[in-house]
């Protein structure tokens, strides 16, 4: 099979028909591997045992911008190449990209609340990853509201390029302005600055979640597929009776 | 396994984010069972795609 043959939905879903029980697997055996790992690894000397909050924040901060960028990718399928899978990759990932979101907002608030003394605070990172959550939601709201998926994709491609803006706020915005949130531990020039007794649950957990993410993905635009069958056959079937 | 005095906040990330992604989970498996449904009552209606493919294709 090669690429340009998952243009084709059919194949598609027969190609993650075969998949999707693999993928899963993995994510379960990697998820319960990295939640050991996070269990068993030591406090740290000044947070004690809520750096274990790291082990699931970080994972969830990287994917709701990971994820923005996927349908970045997909917005560009949608509007230069009119790929017929693009909306749908794009329309399937919103939702897991608001959870993961929500899971970076407020693990990080139950990590803040111990560490810094305050659940929220009005800072660059915070806010912007804010602004982010937000535009998930107002993305799903978008899609929502257009009842024609076609109508509604370039209007949805569009504004997820214009939120793309936000990624590179998000990620610099720890050394662009004097923050309350720390600047990167991993990511960064010099290499990670986190001990590898941490460093190593940490990309594990992270892995886990990007499969989770994938998994999830493809088995959300199976199901949109099969939506857009539905409403098809549907418009079909008024049209019968019509005539 | 001793999480100190901040365990509350610990226990409240990783029970938070087990129900979050369990939530999303169920929600796929959910609505993938609803389209399947809803295409099985289509074709039983007589309506079917031009390719003749059904929902046991799938």
């Amino acid at each position: 099979m090669t690429l340009i043959d998952l243009a084709n939905p059919t194949r598609f879903l027969q190609l993650t028909a075969r998949i999707l029980p693999w993928l899963a697997a993995a994510t379960a055996i990697l998820l319960l591997v990295g939640l050991y790992q996070a269990a068993m690894a030591p406090d740290d000397y000044q947070q004690g045992a809520t750096v274990k909050i790291m082990f699931i924040h970080v994972p969830n901060a990287w994917l709701a911008m990971f994820v923005w960028g996927v349908m970045s990718l997909a917005a560009l399928g949608t509007l230069v190449w009119r790929h017929p899978l693009a909306d749908v990759a794009a329309k399937a990932a919103a939702p897991i990209g608001a959870a993961f979101t929500f899971l970076a907002l407020v693990t990080g608030s139950l990590w803040g609340r111990p560490m810094w003394g305050t659940y929220w605070e009005w800072d660059a990172r915070l806010t912007s990853v804010l602004i982010l959550f937000l535009m998930y939601l107002g993305l799903i709201a978008l899609w929502r509201a257009v009842e024609d998926p076609s109508r509604a994709a370039r209007a949805a491609a569009v504004l997820t390029l214009v939120g793309a803006l936000n990624l590179p706020i998000i990620k610099f915005s720890v050394d662009w302005w004097n923050t309350l949130h720390q600047p990167a531990s991993v990511l960064r020039m010099g290499g990670p600055s986190l001990d590898r007794s941490f460093l190593i649950p940490l990309l594990v957990m992270a892995v886990a979640f990007s499969l989770l993410f994938v998994t999830l993905h493809l088995a959300a635009m199976r199901n949109e597929i099969l939506r857009r069958r539905v409403r098809s056959l549907q418009m079909m079937q008024a049209s019968r009776r019509s005539a | 396994m001793a999480l100190g005095p901040h365990a509350v906040f610990v226990v409240t990330s990783y029970a938070l984010a087990t129900a979050v992604v369990l939530v999303l989970i169920g929600w796929i498996a959910v609505d993938y069972r609803r389209q399947k449904a809803r295409l099985r009552e289509l074709e039983a209606g007589g309506v079917t795609r031009r390719s003749g493919r059904g929902v046991a294709d799938i």
